[in-house]
């Protein structure tokens, strides 16, 4: 099985979110980054899939020179190999991501058997980049997916939803976004991070195109700070918090 | 002139919110309900709200910020090749039309121009209130039968076990952080949720490190709560996690660090070890009722 999954570079932000001066980014000068958690399941996945039944697993991401450290990260747990598709720091949109994406899968010429996608990116929550590239390609698309099974050619998917889990089986080839907790995703070892460095990259870069979805300024959502009443110090609190948990008519 | 509403059906809060966000465009509003016999596919669905979007000239389509509106309505913007924001919290017609939508979960807003036609959205959850929706204006529509949209469908429902209080619909969450320290430090977390008649919930850290399972973690990639108490023990307050429980009504922190950002978002704090004060809090609700 020829597996692809895609996965985008994202601040770590920590309490407190800061804007740049021109409110279009966030201020990243003290954080690190990431991939969504959805992402990095899905990359767990892939890897578990081709230990099971053999083939290729290779990450894909669109962004700036820096995001080679997320590629890095995945090819430390087990991803095959890496296609970077280098951007200059600005945000596409999901029109222009997903094209991209399809013409790196052209330029690749591997046959992939599934591509893996987060559920949503953890920056800008989209929910669409993956169901445009299945579209593109002609291919089923299954998405928020729990779980996957394999039999044949066939994969069997669970999505949870209100009351229970809806199972869907598709072919291959087949699109397929994942949300956290399909898996946990095992921690990189000193040997996986030594043996990512020398891992095959791919590089290109692909012209931009205008923004149809077209970003103009970050707002903060609007005053959530509170000033805490504090009911105490240590245990002696607990009187003053029962007190609470009765006013509040939970007990 | 028409803005057409996916709804998920009649009764749903975020489809009668999804309607009320559509009101706001100014146009004639019709609510589409999908019957499909066979079962759930989503690119069939689409391809239902396309043919009527076109029948009826339809300016812009609205879907609920559910899982299923958001896909469907992907579906429909891959099908038309036209833009389409997800989670939007208000909308300003013109040319282009604007939108604020959620980034980040609702922890971040943006403001976007939508260049395309129809206009394709998704209301987010809870940023207008639900308003019923009339019988004058639903149409009740039979799915799309094109085989090749019918690939990806549902074939099978496997009911959720039942028993114990459900982490989404629990009056009281009584979650834990990596503050915690282990699976078995739990234990009290657990203790004081049973007192109230509440669900356990927890962070990330304590999902990333296997101390509980993901279907207890709240927060951005999680469960959204809406207790009328969130009681938050050895959280820090990351953005990513208050995400999943800004819907609480209180928010009570119990942290040792004072500067810890939950407190930012807390309306009652207690200065302290979890350890101690979890099991003075459970001691002292059995000495009120005994
Ligand atoms: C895209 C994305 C999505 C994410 N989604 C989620 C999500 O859904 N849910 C989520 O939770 N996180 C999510 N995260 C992770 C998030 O950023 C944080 O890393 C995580 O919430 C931290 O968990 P924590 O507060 O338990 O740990 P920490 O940040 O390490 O905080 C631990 C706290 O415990 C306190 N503490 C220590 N000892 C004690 C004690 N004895 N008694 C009381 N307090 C004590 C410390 O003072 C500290 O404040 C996401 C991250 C990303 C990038
Ligand atoms: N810049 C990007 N590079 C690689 N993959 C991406 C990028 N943006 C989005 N994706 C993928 O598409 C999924 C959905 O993104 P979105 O439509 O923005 O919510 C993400 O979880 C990723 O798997």
């Amino acid at each position: 099985m020829n597996i692809l999954v895609s996965v985008k570079r994202v601040p770590l932000t920590g309490g407190k979110i800061t804007l740049t001066e021109d409110e279009r980014a966030i201020q990243t000068r003290h954080l690190g980054f990431t991939v969504s958690p959805h992402e990095e399941c899905a990359a767990e996945e892939a890897i578990r899939l081709v230990e099971q039944h053999g083939g290729e697993s290779v990450v894909l991401t669109l962004g700036p020179a820096e995001a080679e450290e997320q590629l890095r990260d995945m090819m430390a747990i087990g991803i095959d190999r890496g296609i970077h598709l280098v951007t200059d720091g600005e945000e596409w949109d999901p029109q222009a991501t997903a094209a991209a994406i399809l013409a790196a899968i052209g330029e690749d010429g591997t046959s992939y058997d599934l591509l893996l996608f987060g559920n949503e990116s953890a920056d800008a929550g989209n929910y669409q980049v993956a169901i445009r590239v299945a579209h593109a390609l002609g291919l089923p698309c299954v998405t928020g997916v729990k779980a996957i099974s394999v039999d044949g050619n066939t994969l069997r998917c669970e999505q949870e939803v209100p009351g229970g889990r809806d199972v869907y089986e598709v072919p291959m080839p087949a699109v397929v976004t994942v949300k956290e907790g399909i898996n946990l995703p095992r921690y990189p070892s000193v040997p996986g991070r030594m043996r990512a460095k020398r891992k095959p990259l791919a590089g290109a870069a692909p012209a931009w195109s205008e923004s149809k979805l077209e970003m103009r300024r970050l707002l903060l959502p609007e005053g959530s700070s509170k000033q805490a009443e504090v009911l105490g110090t240590g245990a002696d609190a607990a009187p003053a918090v029962v007190q609470i948990l009765q006013e509040l008519g939970v007990m | 002139m028409a803005t057409l509403v996916f709804i998920e059906n009649a009764d749903d809060e975020l489809s009668q919110q999804a309607v009320a966000f559509a009101r706001g465009l100014g146009d004639g509003v019709a609510a589409v309900a999908i019957q499909d016999a066979a079962g759930y596919a989503p690119a069939a669905w689409a391809q239902t709200l396309v043919d009527l979007a076109e029948q009826r000239s339809a300016t812009a389509v609205v879907g609920p910020g559910t899982d299923r509106g958001n896909e469907v309505m992907a579906h429909v913007a891959a099908k038309l090749g036209q833009p389409m924001a997800a989670n939007c919290t208000s909308v300003s017609p013109g040319d282009p039309a604007t939108v604020i939508r959620m980034r980040w979960g609702g922890s971040l807003l943006e403001e976007a121009a939508i260049h395309g036609s129809p206009l394709l959205m998704t209301s987010a959850a809870h940023a207008v209130a639900a308003e019923p929706i009339a019988d004058t204006e639903t149409v009740p529509v039979t799915a799309s039968a094109s085989a090749a949209d019918r690939v990806a469908r549902v074939v099978e429902r496997i009911p959720a076990s039942t028993g114990g209080v459900s982490l989404a619909d629990a009056d009281v969450v009584v979650s834990g952080g990596r503050g915690v320290g282990s699976a078995e430090g739990f234990a009290i977390i657990e203790e004081l949720a049973e007192l109230l008649g509440g669900a356990v919930g927890c962070s990330r850290a304590v999902t990333s490190a296997g101390w509980r399972p993901h279907s207890d973690q709240v927060g951005q990639t999680g469960t959204k709560v809406s207790p009328e108490i969130y009681i938050a023990c050895g959280i820090s307050g990351a953005t990513q996690h208050m995400a999943g429980c800004k819907g609480a009504k209180r928010l009570l922190a119990i942290n040792p660090d004072g500067e810890a950002s939950i407190f930012a978002a807390a309306d009652y704090a207690v200065i302290g070890d979890l350890h101690e004060v979890v099991p003075a809090i459970s001691a002292e609700i059995r000495k009120v009722r005994a």
